[in-house]
């Protein structure tokens, strides 16, 4: 039981370091990015390949990983996103799509259609004895870096001028912009580090996600609800509710093995309907 | 003179009747595409019931193919339970389809183009979930097996060579792109179009908006089943496939080529894609996909309106 909670709080964590960069694109700058999957996936494949091919340690192919999927992000949004920002939904969703398409084809066609597995040191392999529950080492480190990295960005968002001219780039760009304040920059960046961070998650979580090039897809479900359900205020309601998602996929999974994958698009009609704003809203 | 104006784009032009005469020129002179032919008329038939939603109503939709799967699987089975007569499993396809576009019609009622987007994909989820998991029904994974199908209305038997497959979709087409045709020309079609432009004012003038955007997602719903069981019925064969996501994403693309909200743009954008896709997986057969993302992404960058300028200019003039 208690196994399967820090599980599912493991799983949460790391769904929420995945969702934390497209909470920012969509739920704040209001761009319906359906790729943000394959920046996650991006930063797996990184992880992949630093570690199983060129003998990378583990811990140093985690930030290299974060830091390639941000140098990608920052490249396609400046290149092909700030084109569409201004756009229709539907055109978002055309182009957020096409974008998936074409890197399922390229890891496809670079890295096999098959499953993937980053090979983790011994010491994260072992497990712990915590009063009665066996809990892995890596589970632990995926809730350590998680947490970490939440509190930072919580931290950057509300404390920092950053945060500050971004909150205020997004409330009302036009008025931002009046101020001072170089608005596109400011965007570039969040989005560049909003990729890092997926990619951070992608290659962290490489383990417990699959990492197949079927992934952006599969995963795309699941950070749209972490941000609908989150909210866009601060960074606490993507957090808590991808921690809810977490235990209640995993436990769902757990207890009810063949409606396991029901529960989660279940949930998803049902908060939409009920609180389209999210659980949190202001 | 208002009502001149308004009833203006329902008469029929003759490119619309070149338009319906190459396609049954295309059935009778060149037999060796009919199996092209077939699909492109069922593609045209879904593209055209997302346009009833998307180009009428506004409602961007990521999780249409739930409908074309529940014909599909609804034709398979009424094949299966012996009821053999094709005919019979168009009806329920459409019907079944319609029933569920119905009940989550709600669903797609309130909230942004985000919550619809998410929510209508969350369906087509659901339900390719079930259609998985149900294996005594669906045969899972696997496919569904073991359809019969008797010959169209008693007499005429499908060949191995799709001729009575693609006249059977194509009829099917014309006569509901006929039925569509009424519909958006009829004060339910002005309203739908009033309702997208600006739902408040619509309300304000009295539209019932609510019912309006339940009834066109119900046919949309219809329309698409029908597609499904043709599919099902000219293939003979169900998989779950027919749900997947890339159905919903494909069919937004088909109609986003021939452009939404004057009919004709799901079945032009059809005959474009599917001659695009023989050319394409020709030069690389499994990378396809590739190919379809460089189309969304080239369509949206370099803007709709300049790549397929051309034929949207030529098309301006059916209006």
């Amino acid at each position: 039981m208690l196994t399967l909670l820090i599980d599912g709080l493991a799983y949460g964590m790391l769904l929420f370091v995945l969702a934390s960069g497209l909470s920012v694109t969509l739920g704040v700058m209001n761009f319906i990015n359906l790729a943000h999957g394959a920046f996650a996936m991006a930063g797996g494949y990184f992880g992949v390949v630093l570690v199983n091919v060129l003998g990378v340690p583990f811990l140093l192919a985690l930030p290299l990983a974060a830091i390639g999927t941000g140098l990608l992000g920052l490249v396609l949004e400046r290149t092909l996103y700030v084109h569409v920002y201004a756009r229709s939904h539907l055109d978002q969703v055309l182009f957020s799509i096409g974008l998936v398409f074409i890197a399922m084809a390229v890891v496809d066609y670079t890295q096999g259609s098959q499953q993937q597995f980053l090979r983790l040191p011994d010491f994260l392999r072992a497990r712990i004895d915590l009063g009665g529950a066996t809990i892995g080492a890596y589970r632990l480190l995926i809730i350590a870096v998680c947490g970490v990295l939440a509190g930072v960005l919580q931290f950057v968002l509300v404390r920092t001028g950053f945060g500050a001219r971004l909150r205020a780039a997004v409330d009302d760009p036009v008025v931002a912009r009046g101020l001072g304040i170089n608005v596109g920059a400011i965007f570039a960046v969040t989005f560049a580090v909003g990729s890092g961070l997926a990619g951070l998650g992608g290659a962290l979580g490489a383990e417990i996600l699959g990492l197949d090039p079927s992934f952006p897809l599969k995963f795309m479900v699941y950070f749209l609800i972490v941000v609908t359900a989150g909210g866009t205020a601060g960074m606490i309601g993507p957090l808590l509710a991808a921690i809810m998602l977490g235990i209640a996929d995993v436990g769902g999974k757990y207890y009810f093995p063949t409606f396991g994958g029901f529960v989660i698009y279940t949930l998803m009609i049902v908060l939409l309907v009920r609180r389209p704003n999210g659980l949190f809203a202001r | 003179m208002k009502v001149v104006a308004l009833a203006a784009p329902s008469r029929w032009r003759l490119v619309e009747g070149l338009f319906w005469l190459a396609a049954a020129l295309g059935w009778q002179f060149a037999p060796d595409y009919s199996l092209l032919i077939n699909e492109i008329a069922i593609f045209g038939l879904f593209a055209l019931s997302l346009d009833l939603i998307l180009g009428y109503a506004g409602i961007v939709s990521l999780g249409h193919a739930a409908f074309l799967g529940l014909g599909a699987y609804t034709a398979g089975l009424v094949g299966k339970i012996g009821l053999v007569e094709p005919a019979l499993g168009l009806i329920a396809g459409g019907a079944i389809a319609g029933l569920v576009g119905f009940a989550t019609s709600f669903l797609v009622l309130r909230g942004s183009d985000l919550t619809r987007l998410m929510v209508t994909l969350s369906v087509s989820l659901v339900l390719g979930e079930i259609a998985n998991r149900w294996v005594g029904l669906t045969g899972g994974s696997d496919g569904l097996q073991g359809m019969v199908l008797g010959p169209l209305l008693g007499r005429f038997e499908f060949d191995m060579f799709g001729r009575v497959g693609a006249a059977y979709s194509l009829i099917v087409l014309f006569a509901l792109f006929l039925l569509a045709r009424k519909l958006v020309h009829a004060p339910f079609g002005l309203s739908l179009q009033a309702i997208a432009g600006n739902r408040l004012r619509s309300a304000a003038i009295g539209l019932p908006v609510g019912r309006r955007l339940v009834g066109v997602y119900t046919i949309a719903a219809c329309y698409a089943g029908v597609a499904g069981a043709l599919l099902a019925q000219t293939t003979q064969f169900v998989s779950l496939d027919v749900l997947a996501f890339h159905r919903s994403a494909e069919v937004m693309l088909i109609l986003v080529i021939g452009g939404t909200g004057y009919l004709y743009g799901g079945l032009i954008g059809a005959v474009l894609f599917k001659l695009l896709q023989d050319a394409l997986s020709g030069l690389t057969p499994q990378y396809w996909q590739f190919w379809l993302g460089i189309i969304f992404v080239a369509l949206v960058v370099v803007g709709r309106d300049r790549v397929f300028g051309l034929p949207l200019a030529l098309m301006r003039r059916l209006r």
